[in-house]
């Protein structure tokens, strides 16, 4: 059943953790209960609120790692002078109280409906919400081609790797790795370019809708990319991280 | 009231021994966050000017190599953050305002520090006066860098750090104190961290 | 440093508007350009947060939290139209 984004105020609940998952050395993904969820689409966030004994108060956002229908995840990746991604990924329990509140985001949104050939560039952490976007695909049986672009440090560094490996009807996943590959490495290397771009993105004429999530520097110089490629700008929704991930 | 989040600590309070040194609703930092409401600007050296003006003329202007000659000093000072961050015996050196408002031979109530990105803070003379107050170009005894300020800020430790005003370029003597940039939007007019002075009104 | 965009503060202009605004659509007042408001240029990191118009950085919204209340100014923003409004 597809929710709408929320209207009316967002009030904060406490939702329980029921799991953590590590993806990859520094990445966890959180499942959570959360006792009074609307729904989401896939594209959505949430917030998170952390608060200490001293009353000292933390917050962030997380896309939603998870499908619409699913249980509730977020995938966190631990960030060397962070405040809150290492308590997330390190020092929290299943059983924990997790202060929540979401969905959040109208715009950065996959409609299960919209029959646009999907092109989704990923860099690094911003693969979350776009693997929210592909199962969302699969658990709707839509039949939209989708071509996921996924740029990451090192082939460790790849969250999900197993999923994305699985093969899929209609669903095309390329990576490149910019800083170290692997022995017999035959994906591209290097970061987005046009060239890499007009290789694995739809082309325009395709009339797609293209979903790029990342680091700012990212996002500029992928979407840039497709609209070089021919995009018209409002086919190419952006979601910006902070330079090190996440809000 | 929230939940508390198990086994979240949080930032740091003083060491033992030294509370009194960080004042109320303040946390230390071993880091130097980096703040700020715009794109870093980058001014050429050779385009960079430092000014003090009063009733829109121009006093006093030094170029880069004037202002580097100017005779400049070593500062150490806790600095404390509006957003709760504090850190103790940052290094700076600069020049002392005191040395600039001499140099221009003028005098007033107020002062608006004017900066690249159009960013302003206002302060009474007495608080950038007196040894209070500097134009910093050097920090942990290096160039400062663009995204704290350089290459010149304010530097004015007595007073929440939104005061220090980064890329400053000049100071416009005023008789009148009217707002700044933060204390337009309802940042304190003076900011005084021992009062506790964030917000308009506290 | 980097900016974010207008996705960041979502869960912000939730509390201000009391809906969702990140798909509305903005025009600056400065340069006439138009777009979603996620589009816009958000720096969060600062004793508020300041929303940019992409194209010529002139500032179109602030918004700045004290004594519980969230002050906004929005004084650089010529248009804010909520999404799927005429």
């Amino acid at each position: 059943m597809e929710r709408t984004a929320v209207r009316g105020r967002l009030t904060w609940q406490a939702a329980t953790v029921t799991g953590l998952t590590p993806e990859t050395a520094a990445v966890v993904t959180i499942t959570l209960d959360p006792p009074d969820w609307p729904g989401h689409q896939a594209g959505q966030h949430l917030d998170v609120r952390l608060t200490a004994e001293d009353g000292y108060v933390a917050e962030r956002s997380y896309s939603i790692a998870s499908a619409p229908g699913e249980p509730l995840a977020i995938t966190v990746e631990r960030l060397e002078d962070g405040e809150v991604s290492p308590y997330l990924t390190e020092e929290l329990r299943a059983g924990d109280q997790l202060e929540l509140r979401g969905p959040i985001g109208g715009y950065f949104v996959w409609k299960p409906a919209d029959a646009s050939p999907l092109t989704l560039l990923a860099g690094g952490s911003g693969v979350v919400p776009l693997r929210a976007i592909l199962r969302d695909r699969l658990r709707t049986g839509s039949d939209v081609p989708a071509r996921l672009l996924y740029s990451a440090r090192t082939l460790p560094d790849v969250i999900y790797r197993d999923e994305l490996g699985q093969h899929h009807d209609g669903v095309a996943v390329s990576y490149t790795l910019t800083r170290a590959q692997p022995p017999g490495w035959t994906g591209h290397t290097g970061r987005i370019d046009a060239g890499l771009l007009a290789d694995a993105a739809w082309p325009a004429t395709a009339k797609p809708l293209a979903y790029v999530c990342g680091p700012t520097s990212f996002v500029e110089t992928a979407a840039a990319g497709l609209v070089g490629l021919g995009y018209p700008p409002d086919r190419v929704k952006t979601e910006r991280f902070g330079a090190t991930g996440g809000h | 009231m929230s939940p508390i989040s198990r086994g979240f600590r949080g930032r740091r309070r003083a060491p033992a021994g030294q509370e009194g040194r960080l004042p109320p609703g303040q946390y230390l930092t071993e880091d130097f966050p980096v703040l700020s409401a715009g794109p870093t600007p980058h001014t050429p050296l050779a385009d960079w000017t430092f000014s003090i003006t009063q009733g829109g003329a121009t006093e006093q202007s030094w170029s880069w190599q004037e202002f580097r000659a100017v005779p400049s000093e070593d500062v150490t000072a806790d600095i404390h953050c509006v957003t709760r961050w504090s850190k103790f015996d940052t290094r700076w050196r600069g020049v002392s305002v005191d040395t600039l408002l001499d140099q221009a031979g003028q005098d007033a109530p107020y002062v608006l520090a004017f900066c690249d990105g159009g960013y302003t803070t206002n302060l009474p003379i007495e608080d950038v006066t007196g040894g209070k107050a500097w134009v910093a170009f050097d920090y942990d005894g290096q160039p400062l860098e663009p995204e704290h300020g350089g290459p010149a800020r304010l530097l004015v430790p007595h007073l929440y750090f939104w005061k220090s005003a980064k890329w400053v370029r000049g100071l416009a003597l005023r008789d009148h104190d009217a707002p700044g940039f933060w204390e337009t939007y309802g940042y304190h007019m003076y900011g005084d961290p021992w009062k506790e002075q964030r917000y308009a009104g506290d | 440093m980097d900016a974010l965009d207008g996705n960041a503060i979502g869960g912000l202009l939730i509390d201000v508007f009391g809906a969702e605004m990140t798909a509305a659509t903005g025009t600056c007042g400065a340069c006439g350009d138009t777009g979603p408001v996620a589009g816009l240029v958000v720096y969060l990191k600062a004793p508020g947060t300041v929303v940019r118009c992409r194209i010529c950085g002139n500032i179109l919204m602030v918004f700045v939290k004290a004594h519980g209340m969230t002050c906004v100014d929005l004084t650089g923003m010529a248009r804010l139209d909520q999404p799927g409004a005429a």
